[in-house]
């Protein structure tokens, strides 16, 4: 039996998982709770956000974040490919900024709207 | 032209606040923004984790503003961004100055102050030591990183552990940083767990509770900083220091309702949450002055601000049309056994429409407990609860029906912790 503190929600529900019984959650209040209950003791992961490089826009950076969430053990690698982009004003959110990134699976989508200047 | 409307600032509480008088009527409403984009601080705060209680999905922070944002421009709300306000006045004329426009004075039927909060800073705090480059408040090296693209330090030790500081201790690991510690005066989080978990835990960060910084080091730069152990009092404990070799220091230590205008204006404030009192619907001591989101009480979660700020706006809206009825009875929330306050501080048990919200902070981390709504020895309600920190802000209902025909002068808030 495995203790955690939920992170899908503000409420940080304190989880057990029993990992002898197919990794069966309980202290969950939603169904959320059970699933990162079930997946952060077999294949933790979480969504990346950051920021990339533009010109043209009111400021020098873009928040931008992946679209899925993505192994724990890959964030370095996802930071160091999203170090190199360059993006130009015009952006509008959820344009994707990479796709398949660090191949992760899942895309470098842009998190707000920015105008050129 | 006098606006049916008029909110001092276009962060998370006044979109709110101005999406929802629109939405009760209001037509003449104008939001007064001293930066050059609406947003607020959403916009430097670029993790995940806003949204989910109002929009139901996990949103960054400046997707959260993007999407009041677009609220806003399928209304007739006028913005004015660089424009400072300078005063809002009892009759309710707001003052403001920007280059575009010069010095202009607006009136209003209805004024919302939604001004948010700013940081307490090294001098708030007086920590002892050299004055060099690199003590940073942790909003502000957040906004340097994550908007204008400069990286603040290289070796990092974060005082405090309040959400901002927790959230930094992540952003600056995963741009190359080294973060050493992260250090709170007091023997619980100021932040909430899943921070506590996704922030610190997740790259190895150690958390000192019970810890504080007493000096710092450093000629130019930041060179070290002093760390020890406190006793219960929060005296630092000789014999317990620890030297921690950094380059820089943020600042997590709390955050201060931002109410010059307030003050200036007359309005009464609450010295426990450094904002204006407030009755049910975020009305001030000052009639037909509103106040809601962070300048009202420092909230945890941006959702709550929306909500809040949407109930501010549609009294706005019904003050400026004057449908509200006057000399309303007057009851006083008073903070009993574990709550540090409550905000409303007065309600008005015949303007609620189903129920009251109150939202209150417990003083002390407490495990399976009641929240008692009691008038004198007389139990109202209770609300059960799991665990309480002070760190997580409480929100009860308190149902209208349960105030009956003539409502109490006075409720008691109070914490009955279950013997374990």
């Amino acid at each position: 039996m495995k203790e955690l503190v939920c992170i899908v929600c503000p409420k940080g529900c304190r989880l057990h998982v029993d990992e002898e019984n197919g990794f069966a959650v309980t202290g969950n209040s939603c169904p959320r709770g059970a699933e990162y209950g079930k997946n952060e003791l077999q294949n933790p992961t979480r969504v990346l956000t950051s920021t990339v490089k533009i010109s043209g826009a009111l400021h020098s950076r873009c928040p931008v974040k992946t679209d899925r969430p993505v192994a724990k053990g890959k964030m370095f690698d996802v930071m160091r490919e999203l170090a190199a982009v360059e993006l130009q004003a015009p952006v509008a959110v959820g344009d994707i900024v990479l796709s398949d990134i660090a191949g992760t699976g899942a895309n470098l989508i842009a998190a707000k709207t920015m105008n050129l200047q | 032209m006098i606006y049916d409307v008029i909110v001092v600032g276009g962060g998370p509480a006044g979109l709110a606040a101005a999406c929802s008088a629109y939405d009760n009527g209001a037509r003449h409403i104008l939001i007064l923004e001293r930066d050059r984009e609406l947003g607020g601080i959403l916009n430097q705060c670029i993790h995940n984790g806003f949204g989910l209680h109002y929009f139901k999905e996990e949103l960054t922070g400046p997707e959260y503003a993007g999407r009041f944002v677009d609220l806003l421009r399928k209304t007739t709300t006028e913005v004015r961004l660089d424009t400072m306000v300078l005063s809002v006045t009892p009759e309710r004329e707001v003052h403001a100055v920007s280059a575009a426009e010069g010095y202009q004075v607006y009136r209003a039927k209805s004024v919302i102050l939604a001004m948010g909060c700013r940081e307490r800073t090294r001098g708030a705090i007086a920590i002892p030591g050299d004055r060099p480059a690199g003590v940073f408040t942790a909003g502000t090296a957040q906004r340097y990183l994550n908007m204008e693209g400069y990286m603040v330090g290289r070796r990092v030790l974060i005082l405090g552990s309040g959400d901002i500081g927790l959230i930094m201790a992540r952003r600056m690991t995963l741009e190359g940083a080294k973060v050493l510690a992260c250090v709170e005066v007091m023997p619980y989080s100021g932040g909430l767990m899943r921070n506590i978990v996704q922030c610190l835990q997740d790259y190895e960060i150690p958390l000192y509770l019970s810890h504080t910084i007493t000096n710092v080091e450093g000629r130019g730069r930041v060179e070290s900083a002093t760390v020890c152990r406190v006793d219960e009092n929060r005296r630092p404990i000789p014999g317990t220091e620890m030297q921690f070799d950094c380059d820089t220091i943020l600042l997590s230590v709390g955050l201060i309702p931002e109410n010059e205008l307030t003050r200036a204006a007359g309005i009464e404030i609450d010295p426990r949450t450094n904002g204006a009192v407030v009755y049910e619907n975020m009305e001030t001591s000052l009639p037909g002055v509103f106040a809601c989101g962070n300048v009202a009480h420092v909230h945890d979660l941006v959702d709550f601000v929306t909500a809040e700020s949407m109930r501010a706006g549609k009294a706005a809206a019904a003050f400026a049309f004057g449908l509200q009825p006057e000399n309303a009875a007057v009851t006083e929330l008073k903070n009993g056994n574990g709550v540090t306050y409550t905000v409303p501080q007065h309600i008005r048990p015949e303007r609620i429409e189903k129920a009251a919200d109150v939202f209150f902070r417990v003083n002390r981390i407490c495990g399976a407990s009641e929240i008692v709504v009691a008038d004198g020895e007389r139990q109202l309600c209770a609300f059960p609860r799991d665990h309480l920190a002070p760190g997580e802000m409480e929100h009860i209902m308190i149902p209208r029906k349960l105030l009956g025909e003539v409502p109490p002068a006075q409720l008691t808030v109070s914490i009955r912790e279950k013997q374990a």
